[in-house]
């Protein structure tokens, strides 16, 4: 159990606009154990396994696979070497069937042709020895995903991977889902695989794991046996002190609905039902979370409130307007300002500078303009207050803003929307993957914000920024508000996760509380 | 001045460079005499005053169409209907510059605002289909330049020919029509200026105006531009209309400024030049003219080593090809750039004294 099979030894990788991703980073697995990695959003985990995997090269550092050194310039090298990664996003052809999935790069022959029946004989036996249920003949696009990962292992394992690396497997799964996930993970121990998991979610980690490396901003925070440290532990590894940030605030006062949305349903593009009779106001004066495992419509959603997504059935009024027709820009004149989920897509164009970034949704306003041109100068005092008042470092506003740190970045976006003084927020992960300055700075701009008489609509993984920011709360899963809190002190994570995981439902008339108007 | 910025022009010093180097070798080694052959390629051009007088001529319907491309390159709009919209917009001015008896002054001028009112109409047909229904305009604009050109040459033709001039060509433009020559001795034409306010308009237009950030804005990041509430569907149209416009204001200055009749019987290439152009200028105005500049001095010298020794002019082509294929190529000199990246996000992060409240991401 002791014997080293694979380190990584003072890895440092920088991406091409400039992020530091793993700095003198260490890591090293001994042989049949499942090892955590666990860390924030953009603490490196995934880059660190990129590398193993030899999707990313690093600039520093050494690679040794049972003592010997080797460089892994490409996956492929990297399955030759016995490692396989399971990702995040699955990496299969829909249209195809699992068993042709499986084959797929490594098809087995007869005479010109492919060996379908071989495929699926192949697939069949691979799954029996592993214990891993699937189909061979059924289409991958058909299937739930849970089957999907499991299709994902079984391509790892028939390349032959003695080293499994899964990156955040249960993000997507459900929770018996996660439990087969577990069983089938000890198994492979069992077998004398080994197992490199992924995730922050740490009472997964304590179930399953042996040993945690931990990191921070791209560092390695030590390796531990998984008996001698706490989940306290490990959240104050990973975060760099006690997860828990208390938010200083005062008890919310609420006053008129600024949003209301009304029996709103929404299918997407592929025909799924994602958002169904969703019903809730936010008020002037409060911070009204949304709670739940992300894919559950979230999304969606926020999308339609801001306007990105178009053809919606129901109600969306802000300040009493019907926005089903409107462009975004009238959403943005409603006084609505919207912080992204992914910052780097929506909340930022990454090539441009800073004072182009913060004035994207006010640059055509007449106090910023002559009669054919723009006004410089007022639009630089503007950035400069904007740097200056958000603190957001830089050597100057004509930096370009993909030069900057996440949480810097982040703070782009956060000057650009507060500043505006909107009367409804829609804040998406308004902290997710930023350092813990940038976090309580942002929470507690988003607290002033809502004192000021803001109404706040609040999307957050993150459960503890959920319950420490929002006033009130909703819980959405499948597509539903199953649980409304007026007050949000008042619940626990658990009852909290109950909700979530759809364990529990609170009746309609519980759940219609959450609509005010 | 960003790192960055200054590492682009030197990455583009040093591909132009290599591509004269290549094409000194090329010369070495095709000719059999070699020395006259570069002397009269590199120094060719500014041997005399009319040779140099050329290189100005021809570098005036690069800069229109440097600036076209640009503008619309710079809303990531793929437009290469340049070529057709230059060439409808000189077959309108000479339309005018015919048929329509017009004061001196005012007529170059007319014709030519209509030649580019016709440019921006031409390329309006793409950007619609793109905004409307997704089309991608790199498709429908370049089938849109064999339209154009043989609508032109229909009305050359049949409308505007001189039936007894011994060639295919248009009647005598009115005395009135035709750009004044500025300098003497070479045919440098009143198209110039015309050319170097298209340039200040073009810049002031994209880095000074509420409608060029929205442009710019788009190109950098369209969904970015899309949540700020920009209206992406009117910069997609905008963008290529004001291309078409000033391919057709370059085609029409052209055609008046250096022509007494119609001459030409296809459409010249001027959308492919024009991406030259761009790609060499960095898609910014400012280096437009420069970029336009270079090229013409090439062709001239080109033209002039071909006519007074073995070295056929097509060589410039070669240069032309890895001129583009490097400064396109991502890739190339990548890893200088990235060891200069790398070294300076290490020096900030020690500059902060190791400290760990970094964000990694």
């Amino acid at each position: 159990m002791s014997e080293e099979i694979l380190s990584m030894k003072g890895i440092t990788k920088v991406y091409p606009n400039g992020v530091v991703a793993n700095k003198d980073m260490d890591f090293s697995l001994r042989k049949g154990e499942i090892h955590a990695l666990a860390g924030e959003n953009g603490a490196g985990k995934s880059t660190l396994m990129k590398i193993l995997f030899g999707m990313e090269q690093p600039e520093e550092g050494d690679i040794y696979i049972n003592g010997q050194k080797v460089i892994i310039p490409s996956p492929s090298a990297a399955i030759k070497y016995g490692i396989g990664m399971v990702h995040q996003h699955f990496m299969l052809v829909p249209s195809l069937t699992v068993a042709e999935n499986m084959v797929l790069g490594i098809e087995p022959k007869k005479r010109a042709f492919i060996d379908f029946e071989k495929a699926v004989s192949i697939t069949e036996e691979l799954s029996e020895k592993y214990n891993l249920n699937v189909d061979p003949r059924a289409k991958v696009e058909d299937l739930p995903v849970g089957k999907k990962q499991k299709t994902e292992i079984l391509k790892a394992l028939l390349r032959g991977a003695d080293i499994l690396i899964l990156d955040e497997p249960t993000a997507v799964l459900t929770p018996q889902e996660t439990k087969e996930l577990f069983s089938e993970l000890i198994r492979f121990k069992e077998m004398g695989h080994t197992i490199i998991f992924i995730s922050h979610k740490l009472k997964e980690v304590k179930q399953i794991c042996d040993r945690i490396t931990i990191m921070r901003n791209g560092r390695s925070m030590g390796v531990h046996n998984i008996a001698d440290v706490s989940e306290e532990d490990i959240s104050r590894l990973m975060v760099g002190r006690d997860v828990i940030l208390k938010v200083d605030k005062q008890k919310s006062k609420p006053k008129d609905a600024v949003l209301n949305v009304n029996n709103l349903n929404y299918v997407n593009e592929l025909g799924k039902k994602v958002i169904s009779d969703v019903k809730f106001s936010v008020r002037k004066g409060e911070i009204l979370g949304i709670a739940g495992v992300e894919g559950n419509g979230q999304r969606e959603l926020i999308e339609i409130i801001t306007g990105l997504r178009k053809y919606h059935m129901g109600k969306v009024m802000i300040n009493g307007k019907d926005i089903k027709n409107l462009s975004i820009k009238d959403i943005r004149n409603l006084n609505t300002s919207h912080i992204p989920e992914d910052r780097m897509i929506y909340g930022v164009a990454g090539e441009g500078s800073i004072s182009e970034n913060l004035i994207s949704d006010r640059y055509d306003k007449p106090e910023f303009n002559g009669k054919l041109f723009l006004n410089k100068a007022k639009l630089k005092d503007l950035s400069n207050k904007l740097v200056s008042e958000y603190k957001i470092k830089c050597s100057s506003a004509d930096q370009s803003v993909g030069m900057l740190s996440g949480g810097n970045i982040q703070k782009v976006v956060v000057a650009r929307e507060f500043s505006s003084e909107p009367e409804l927020l829609v804040a998406d992960q308004p902290t997710r993957g930023i350092d813990v300055g940038a976090t309580e700075f942002i929470r507690n701009r988003i607290v002033e914000m809502r004192d000021k008489g803001a109404a706040v609509l609040l999307v957050s993984a993150d459960l503890n920024e959920v319950m420490e920011l929002s006033d009130s709360l909703i819980v959405m899963y499948g597509g539903e508000i199953v649980a409304y809190f007026e007050d949000a002190s008042k619940i626990t994570e658990n009852e909290l996760g109950k909700y979530m995981l759809g364990i529990k439902k609170q009746s309609q008339e519980e759940v219609r509380r959450a609509f005010y108007a | 001045m960003r790192k960055e910025g200054v590492f682009e022009i030197v990455r583009t010093l040093i591909v132009i460079l290599l591509a004269l180097l290549l094409a000194f070798l090329i010369v070495v080694g095709v000719s059999k005499e070699p020395v006259l052959a570069l002397n009269k390629f590199f120094l060719g051009p500014v041997s005399s005053p009319r040779y140099f007088g050329n290189v100005i001529e021809a570098a005036i319907p690069l800069t229109f169409a440097g600036l076209a491309i640009c503008v619309m390159f710079q809303a990531k709009q793929f437009n290469l209907g340049v070529t057709g919209s230059f060439f409808i917009g000189a077959v309108v001015a000479a339309a005018i510059a015919i048929k329509v008896p017009l004061p001196a002054g005012i007529h170059p001028l007319v014709a030519i605002l209509v030649g580019g009112i016709v440019g921006g109409a031409a390329n309006f047909i793409p950007a619609i289909l793109k905004a409307k229904w997704n089309a991608s305009e790199l498709v429908s604009s370049l089938m849109l330049n064999y339209v154009m050109t043989f609508l032109g040459l229909y009305i050359i033709n049949f409308v505007l020919r001189d039936v007894y001039a011994g060639a295919m060509v248009s009647l005598k433009f009115l005395p009135t029509a035709t750009l004044p020559k500025i300098i003497p001795k070479t045919r440098i034409h009143l198209g110039l200026f015309i050319a170097i306010f298209m340039v200040a308009f073009t810049y002031f237009f994209l880095y000074r105006t509420k409608w060029g950030y929205a442009l710019r804005t788009t190109g950098l990041n369209s969904s970015f531009a899309k949540y700020s509430g920009v209206n992406i569907n009117s910069v997609i149209i905008y963008s290529q209309v004001i291309g078409g416009i000033i391919s057709g204001i370059g085609g029409a200055t052209e055609l008046l400024g250096m022509y007494s009749r119609f001459e030409w019987q296809a459409a010249p290439a001027y959308g492919f030049d024009g991406v030259i152009v761009a790609i060499l200028a960095r898609n910014n105005p400012l280096y437009i003219p420069l970029a336009s500049f270079f090229l013409a001095y090439l062709r001239i010298g080109a033209d002039i080593m071909s006519r007074a020794t073995d070295v056929p002019s097509e060589v410039i082509a070669v240069i032309q090809g890895i001129i583009i294929l490097l400064i396109g190529a991502e890739r190339f000199l990548a890893k200088w750039r990235h060891k200069i990246v790398v070294k300076s996000a290490t020096e900030s992060l020690e500059a902060k004294g190791g400290k760990q409240n970094e964000s990694a991401i």
